[in-house]
This record gives C-alpha cells, sequence and structure tokens, in this order.
C-alpha cells in the first residue's frame, strides 16, 4: 500500500470538510505539524474543532487559522501564548473547551485504543469536573472523561520509513503519537523518509498502523523561548 | 528581612531528597534547581522528559528539546524522553514523589488556585490539576499576600479552584506553613520575620 503522498495538499486531499474535529500533535511550537496546518489553511476548510494542547502563536502554528478565522472551537489546555486567540475568545467568536493537559492526553490515548472513557482524580472538585459523572474508588471519587476520536489527526515526526513506522526526536514527541492514535484517518509529516528496514524494530515510538498518508518536508521548527546560559570563559 | 526569591527557592529545595523525581512548576520553583546541591534529583518536564539538564550554550538551543515553559533546555546522560500521554501517567499514577509550583490563592483546607483570574487571565490549567491530583506532595511557592497587601492564605480561595486539598506545604517569603487538621500551621519564620507580622498578613485559621 503506498501511504506516501508529493506534499500536504495531496495528503489532506479528500480528508478536509466544514465543521470537522481534528487532532493535532505538539506541544508549544514543538513537534507542531506545520506542513498540514499550512496546507489546511490553504485549503480554507471552515469551522474546524481542534484538540491541540496549545493554540499555537499569532503568526505559526494553529494560529494562523486563528487569523483566517477557519477554527470554531479549541479543546487545550494552555493557550496563554496567543493575543489573537484570547481576542477571538474574549469576544465570543471562538468555542473553548479547556482540559486538564493529561486529561487531553489520556482522551487522545483513550480514543485510539477502543476506550469510551474512564475514571481520573484530575479536576475533581473544580469547573473541569462539572456537569460530568463523579464516581468513587476506594474511598475516593473520580471523574468521569471521554475518550475522543477525531475525523482527521495531523501529526510530526523525525523520521518515518514508507510503512509509517515513525521516531522522534527529544521532547518532539509529546501529544504526537495520543493525537495520531485518536483519528481515524492520520497524516503523518516528517523530516525525512527512510527506506524501509533501516529504523530499528525496537526503537519505533509510532507503528505504522496508526498512519495512513506520510508527508516529507521541510519544517521551520520555530522556537517560542530562547533560553541560554554564558558560555564559560575560554581561558 | 522577608525571603527574596532566590530564598524562597533555596528553601524550597530543601523540600527535596536524594533520589527524587520532582516536577517545578514555572516562575520561582523552576529557580529551586539552582539550589539541589549535590542531591540527585530528577527532574520531571511534563512534555515528555526525564532529567532536564540547564539552559543550553548560546548558539546550542534546540527546537525539538524544550521544557514545560516552552523554554529551550539541554538533556542529561539519564535522560528519558516519553510521549505526553505516558507523561502523565507517570504523574497521575503517583509516580512522582514531589511538585514544586506557583499559587495565586491557598486555602486553610489545602485548595489550591493558579489557574485562572475569570474575565482577565484565561490562559489555561495546562499541566496543573494533572499535578496535584498525582503527585506524593505538593509544595507551593508564592508570596505571602498580593501586591495591595491581602493574604494569598485564604480561609476559603476566592478564585477557580485547582485541586482540593492538595497542598501539603507552602513556603511564602514570611516563612513556612504546613496544611493540618483545622488549618495552617507555622513550621518556619523567615530571617527577621515575627510571629505578628505573619500573622497580620495571613487570614487563613493558624493553628498550633
Amino acid at each position: 500500500m503506498q501511504k506516501i503522498y508529493d506534499d500536504a495538499a495531496s495528503a489532506l486531499d479528500g480528508l478536509l470538510f466544514d465543521g470537522m474535529f481534528i487532532a493535532a500533535g505538539g506541544f508549544g511550537l514543538c513537534g507542531i505539524p506545520e506542513l498540514a496546518l499550512q496546507a489546511i489553511k490553504d485549503a480554507g476548510t471552515k469551522d474546524l474543532t481542534f484538540a491541540s494542547n496549545n493554540a499555537g502563536v499569532d503568526d505559526f502554528g494553529i494560529g494562523i487559522l486563528l487569523q483566517t478565522r477557519q477554527v470554531r472551537k479549541m479543546i487545550s489546555s494552555y493557550v496563554g501564548e496567543n493575543a489573537e486567540f484570547m481576542r477571538q475568545y474574549l469576544s465570543g467568536e471562538l468555542e473553548l473547551e479547556f482540559n486538564p493537559q493529561g486529561t487531553l492526553a489520556e482522551r487522545m490515548r483513550a480514543g485510539g485504543a477502543g476506550i469510551p472513557g474512564f475514571y481520573t482524580k484530575t479536576g475533581v472538585g473544580t469547573v473541569v469536573a462539572e456537569g460530568k459523572e463523579l464516581k468513587e474508588f476506594d474511598g475516593e471519587p473520580y471523574v468521569l472523561e471521554r475518550g475522543m476520536v477525531a475525523d482527521l489527526s495531523i501529526v510530526k515526526a523525525w523520521k518515518a520509513d514508507r510503512t509509517g513506522n515513525a521516531v522522534f526526536r527529544k521532547t518532539a514527541r509529546n501529544f504526537n503519537v495520543p493525537a495520531a492514535t485518536c483519528g481515524r484517518v492520520c497524516v503523518l509529516e516528517v523530516e525525512e523518509i527512510v527506506e524501509t528496514g533501516s529504523l530499528d524494530p525496537d526503537a519505533i515510538h509510532l507503528p505504522g498502523i496508526y498512519v495512513h498518508r506520510i508527508v516529507q518536508g521541510a519544517h521551520e521548527k520555530r522556537i517560542e523561548q530562547r533560553t541560554t546560559r554564558p558560555r564559560p570563559d575560554a581561558a | 528581612m522577608p525571603w527574596d526569591r532566590n530564598q524562597m527557592a533555596a528553601r524550597a529545595a530543601e523540600e527535596l531528597e536524594d533520589g527524587m523525581y520532582v516536577n517545578l512548576g514555572i516562575g520561582i520553583p523552576t529557580l529551586v534547581a539552582n539550589y539541589v546541591g549535590d542531591k540527585e534529583i530528577t527532574l520531571q518536564s511534563e512534555n515528555g522528559m526525564l532529567g532536564m539538564g540547564p539552559f543550553p550554550l548560546e548558539g546550542e538551543e534546540d527546537p525539538d528539546l524544550i521544557n514545560a515553559g516552552k523554554q529551550t533546555i539541554t538533556e542529561l546522560r539519564r535522560t528519558a524522553y516519553f510521549d505526553s500521554a505516558t507523561s502523565f501517567a507517570m504523574i497521575r499514577g503517583g509516580k512522582i514523589a514531589c511538585a514544586i509550583l506557583g499559587a495565586m490563592e491557598v486555602a486553610e483546607n489545602g485548595d489550591l488556585a493558579n489557574w485562572m483570574i475569570p474575565g482577565k487571565l484565561v490562559k489555561g490549567m495546562g499541566g496543573a490539576m494533572d499535578l496535584v491530583a498525582g503527585v506524593g506532595r505538593v509544595v507551593v511557592v508564592m508570596d505571602h499576600a498580593n501586591k495591595h497587601g491581602q493574604s494569598k492564605l485564604l480561609r476559603e480561595c476566592t478564585l477557580p479552584l485547582t485541586g482540593t486539598g492538595v497542598v501539603d506545604r507552602i513556603i511564602t517569603n514570611l516563612g513556612v506553613l504546613d496544611v493540618v487538621e483545622g488549618g495552617l500551621r507555622i513550621v518556619e519564620l523567615a530571617d527577621g520575620v515575627t510571629e505578628d507580622e505573619l500573622r497580620s498578613l495571613t487570614e487563613a485559621t493558624l493553628v498550633a
């Protein structure tokens, strides 16, 4: 089966529709599916719901789809880096559902694993638990959270072979693995497609079964907070 | 003299024991890493890393290697990387011994508010709700009063909660307090701070 596409636009061809639900990988601007986001912007798909830990910054990441008003709702844990997001949210143009970060990750993992709901202690006694079922286990209260299944997953890895077995680099793995598993279709973008058989089968982070379409391309990989320490004196 | 940011961080570092896996929040808690001395502390970054190293040397920043505050960092010899679901499995599963976090308000029953001011600050809770629900011990580091001189140690929180009954110890610029049955107990006063001074800036019930 051929999974490799020439570019992000052709990889997304036939998958996009107005009002759809997309799960996106990445944490901040680290490991985000830059190519797919740009292609969705170019396609002009509207009324999107995104499950993504963050909302990018004003001019990068999901931020580029906020600028064009293509996003109707965000399911995120933290959106503090995006001024345009805050403006649209406070003016009522954009719907926002805050999920605790671990609950969001587990909702994706569970959805991809055939688990429709799970009980967690996270958020009990807070606004997050309002309107949700509570249940006691061993004398402690837990809240029911739903697994999520998205129409489409867009994720970014470092390398993949031609069957979609993928490896990530350092902290760029983050939400990409759970997001990949929770989509009915998963489009993976990578920095490099390598020959099948060249990745160590014992060190695959995302098995190719989760990946339906693959595209290779150059990534900007913008740094959000450049922090350094001084070099020790050469002397 | 009340403690400054660095003195509060140094005091918080005394909470950590050799061999602990620890999660540090953003702000003053991040400074705690500078004061662990010879203790072998493994820092967890909830975006998917155990064994967080210091900031990189200039020119060696790696966009694929950041902490939960989105800052560029480095790895150590013992570093391990994992995905976000695994990261919060270890947090929720009680594998992290201690979290040191900032706060807006703490109540005398250990309720914590540190993520939202309705109508003003709407950024999100990030991983804070998972951390306080899951880790072994929650230590809050914050100023004792806000910039208007109002106590941040309250009978009841006024802001939306991050968790209920989750705080174990509070380290402020005026001293150290524990959440105990019936209220807060003074454990320690900052150098030169009197108990009366601390009491006058504490709304929460203080118990002996």
